[in-house]
C-alpha cells in the first residue's frame, strides 16, 4: 500500500467574490521512500494540496475526496488524533523560513517545542534530540542558543528543516523549500533534503515552479495545470521527453546550458495561467496550446496511460486516436 | 542575429562600437554605527559593493550581468543608470562621460526593474503610466510629428499590449504578472532608449511567461538595434539570450567573455563552481561551494575568492607554488583566451577549471 493515497481530491475555496475552485479532482499516490515533485505555476493548487494533506486550509474551504496517510483518512480525522499525525506523520517545510520562525524565542527551544508537544520526549531529553537534529541538517552546535535574526537564510532553512524532521515523520512536505535562497545556497539545501531523505528513507512531496530542482530530486513528477494533474511520471523522463504540451513549456523555461537548442532562443508560452474561476472549456490548457486542434474546446481529456509508468492528459496521447494512428496537428 | 555576430567578432577593441564603457566603478556603502560610537568618530564597515570594475557593452549585443545576491550586480546596473552615486570611476555613454546632466541620457538609458508590480503605480491607467514619461522629458511629438497618444500606442503594441487602446484605461491589477511586465518594457520603449538595463526582467514571473518576454526583450533588440544589459543570477537565461556575460565576485569582474566560451569552457573556478549548482537531473552529486555569499564589509585579501576556492582548498595552488599569490596578492581580470578574460592566478599559470560536462547538441 502507498503511503499516501490522494483520490479525487476537490478543494473549492470560498471568497467574497464566490467559489474558487483550486483543486479539481486529483488522483495521486506517494510510495514509502518516495520523492514526488509537484510543480506547476502560482495558482495552479499545488500548494492547497500540501495545506489539505496536513489539513490547514482554512475552515471554510470545502475539502471532498479522500486523502489516506499510512492507512488513516487524514479528511476524517478527529481534533485530537490530528493534532498527533500532524508533524509525527506528516511535517512541512515552508517557503519563507525567515516568516516561519519566532523571532524572539531561540531556534533550538522551537524545535524542542514541537517534540514536547507532540509528547516525544521530556524536556531534557527533547534538548539532546535538538543537538542531535543540528548535527543532522549541518547547523553548527554554537548556533544552538540562537535567535533568527543571528542566522543566515540558508541556516534558519536548516532549522525549518530540523523543525520538520523533529518527530520523526514519515511524509515530509517541502513547498518552495529554496526558492527566496542564493542560488549556492540553494543547492547546499537541496542537497542537505535529498541526503536526509535517503538517509532516513523519508517520503517527500516537492513543490516548486523550477522543474530543474525537482528533476533533480525527485523519483516521480506530478504537473498540475488549473487545478488538475496533467502529466505523471518518471522523473526524468516527464523532463526530457514530456508528453504534455503544458509540460514541454515548463521544461524550455528551465534551459539545460549547452542546449543549442535553446542558444538564443527563449521559449514561452503566450497567455497566463487561467482564473480559477475561469477555467477554459474542454482542456483547460487550449488556449494557451501550441498545438490544440478542434476538439480541444470542447473534450476534456482524462490522464491516459502515456508509456510505461506514464500518464498525460492530452487528445493527443488519447489511447483510441494513438492507435488509429491519428495525428490531426 | 547577424547584427550581433559582426559586434561579437568585430577586430581589435578599438574597432569595437561601444555604447556604455564602465571604467574603474567603485561604489561603496557606508556601514551604519550606533549613536554613542558615531559621536565618538568611530566609523562602521564600509561596504565595498564595487570595487574596481571596468567592462563595455556593445552595440546591438546583450551582456549578461551574472553573480550569487551582494556580488554587486544591481549595484553596477544602478550606477549605469545614474540612480547610484558614483565613488570612483567614469560611465561613458557615446564617447562622453555622463556627468550630472542626467536627464537626457535617462532618456536613451532606460531601465526594467525585477518586481513590474512594485515599478507600476497602481493608482494610474496604462496609458498614463506610459505617458507620464513622456511628459516628464518634455516630449509632446515623436521624431515624426506623432501625438502623445501614438507615441504610446506604439509603445505599447511593440510590447506585445496589442491592440494598445484596449490597455489605455487599464490599470496595473487588472492585468497579470507578464502584461505588467510588458507595460514596464513599454514604458522604458516610449522614450526611444538606445540602451535598456533590465535587472533581473523575468524572475517575478511564472515559468511558462518567462520565455514570453525574453523573447520580447531579443525582438527588440533586433527590431530597434537596441544594446540590452541583463542583471541575472541565472545562467540557464544568460544561455538562452546574451551574447556575452560578466560574472561578478564581491564587486569584482571575474570572468568576462561570450556566452558559449564563458558557460562551457569556463577560465574562473568560481564560474564553474556557479555552473556546478545549476540544477540538473542526477547532477545533486557535483561539488557545491561551502558557506554563504561572502559579506562586501570583509573582503578578504589577495583574490578575493580564495576563501571558497576549490583551487586552493584541494591544495593544487600550493603544488603550482601560487598559494602566496592566491592568499596574498589581489589582482584584475586579464584577457587569457580572445575576447575572454578572467582574474585567477591558476588560469594565469595555464592552469583550468574543467570544463562544462556535457553540451546536448
Amino acid at each position: 500500500m502507498s503511503l499516501l493515497e490522494i483520490d479525487d481530491l476537490r478543494i473549492t475555496y470560498q471568497t467574497k467574490g464566490g467559489p474558487v475552485p483550486a483543486v479539481r479532482g486529483v488522483t495521486v499516490g506517494v510510495e514509502r521512500g518516495q520523492v514526488m515533485g509537484l510543480a506547476g505555476e502560482s495558482g495552479c493548487g499545488k500548494s492547497t494540496i500540501a495545506g489539505a494533506i496536513l489539513r490547514l486550509l482554512p475552515a471554510s474551504t470545502k475539502v471532498e475526496g479522500r486523502v489516506v496517510l499510512d492507512g488513516e483518512d487524514i479528511l476524517a480525522l478527529s481534533p485530537g488524533r490530528l493534532r498527533a499525525v500532524r508533524w509525527a506523520g506528516a511535517s512541512i517545510v515552508f517557503q519563507g523560513a525567515q516568516h516561519a520562525l519566532n523571532p524572539v524565542q531561540r531556534v533550538s527551544d522551537q524545535i524542542a517545542e514541537a517534540i514536547i508537544v507532540h509528547g516525544q520526549a521530556n524536556e531534557k531529553a527533547a534538548k539532546v534530540r535538538v543537538g542531535a537534529l543540528f548535527e543532522q541538517v549541518g547547523l553548527p552546535p554554537r548556533r544552538i542558543n540562537d535567535y533568527p535574526h543571528e542566522l543566515s537564510g540558508g541556516q534558519k532553512q536548516r532549522v525549518m528543516i530540523a523543525m520538520a524532521l523533529a518527530c520523526n515523520p514519515s511524509l515530509v512536505i517541502a513547498d518552495e523549500p529554496t526558492t527566496a535562497l542564493d542560488v549556492m545556497v540553494q543547492a547546499q539545501v537541496l542537497r542537505l533534503m535529498k541526503d536526509l531523505q535517503r538517509d532516513l528513507d523519508l517520503s517527500m512531496i516537492f513543490i516548486t515552479h523550477d522543474l530543474s530542482v525537482l528533476v533533480e530530486v525527485s523519483d516521480v513528477l506530478a504537473i498540475m495545470y488549473a487545478g488538475k494533474i496533467v502529466e505523471h511520471g518518471p522523473a526524468t523522463e516527464v523532463f526530457y521527453d514530456s508528453k504534455h504540451p503544458y509540460t514541454k513549456a515548463l521544461a524550455a523555461a528551465f534551459p539545460e546550458i549547452g542546449d543549442q537548442r535553446f542558444r538564443r532562443k527563449p521559449t514561452g508560452l503566450g497567455g497566463d495561467p487561467p482564473d480559477p474561476q475561469k477555467i477554459p472549456s474542454g482542456c483547460s490548457f487550449h488556449p494557451r496550446c501550441p498545438v490544440a486542434f478542434d476538439e480541444c474546446p470542447t473534450r476534456e481529456p482524462e490522464l491516459y496511460p502515456a508509456g510505461p509508468g506514464r500518464k498525460a492528459a492530452c487528445l493527443l496521447v488519447e489511447p483510441a486516436r494513438v492507435q488509429a494512428g491519428t495525428d490531426p496537428a | 542575429m547577424s547584427a550581433t555576430e559582426t559586434t561579437a567578432t568585430g577586430g581589435g577593441p578599438s574597432a569595437r562600437d561601444n555604447v556604455i564603457e564602465v571604467q574603474d566603478l567603485h561604489v561603496t556603502f557606508a556601514g551604519h554605527v550606533g549613536l554613542v560610537a558615531g559621536i565618538s568618530g568611530k566609523k562602521g564597515f564600509e561596504a565595498r559593493a564595487v570595487d574596481g570594475i571596468s567592462f563595455e557593452l556593445r552595440r546591438g549585443e546583450v551582456l549578461a550581468l551574472a553573480g550569487e545576491s551582494g556580488c554587486g550586480k544591481t549595484t553596477t546596473a544602478r550606477a549605469i543608470m545614474g540612480l547610484q552615486e558614483i565613488n570612483e570611476g567614469t560611465i561613458v555613454f557615446e564617447g562622453n562621460p555622463i556627468g550630472k546632466k542626467l536627464q537626457a541620457y535617462r532618456r536613451r538609458v532606460q531601465m526594467v526593474f525585477q518586481d513590474p508590480t512594485g515599478s507600476l503605480n497602481p493608482r494610474q491607467t496604462i496609458y498614463e503610466i506610459i505617458a507620464e514619461g513622456l511628459r516628464i522629458h518634455g516630449i509632446t511629438q515623436g521624431p515624426n510629428g506623432e501625438t502623445e497618444e501614438q507615441l504610446v500606442g506604439r509603445a505599447l503594441s511593440r510590447s506585445g499590449l496589442r491592440p494598445p487602446e484596449r490597455f489605455y484605461l487599464s490599470y496595473p491589477h487588472e492585468l497579470s504578472g507578464g502584461q505588467r511586465q510588458r507595460v514596464v518594457i513599454a514604458g522604458a520603449l516610449a522614450l526611444d532608449p538606445e540602451v535598456i538595463v533590465a535587472d533581473e526582467p523575468v524572475s517575478n514571473l511564472d515559468a511558462s511567461v518567462r520565455g514570453e518576454i525574453l523573447q520580447l526583450l531579443m525582438q527588440l533588440r533586433e527590431d530597434l538595434g537596441l544594446s540590452i544589459i541583463i542583471v541575472t543570477h541565472d545562467l540557464g537565461l544568460a544561455w538562452t539570450v546574451a551574447d556575452r556575460i560578466a560574472v561578478m565576485y564581491l564587486g569584482r569582474l571575474v570572468e568576462l567573455g561570450p556566452t558559449e566560451d564563458v558557460l562551457l569552457r569556463p577560465l574562473h573556478p568560481y564560474t564553474r563552481a556557479l555552473l556546478d549548482v545549476v540544477p540538473e537531473a542526477g547532477g545533486i552529486d557535483r561539488p557545491i561551494l561551502e558557506g554563504e555569499a561572502p559579506d562586501p564589509t570583509k573582503i578578504p585579501s589577495g583574490c578575493r575568492f580564495h576563501p571558497r576556492c576549490p583551487v586552493v582548498a584541494s591544495g593544487r595552488a600550493e603544488e603550482l607554488g601560487i598559494l602566496e599569490k592566491c592568499t596574498g596578492e589581489d589582482l584584475m581580470i586579464e584577457e587569457i583566451a580572445p575576447d575572454h578574460g578572467a582574474a585567477c592566478w591558476a588560469t594565469k599559470m595555464g592552469e583550468l577549471p574543467r570544463a562544462a560536462a556535457s553540451a546536448n547538441s
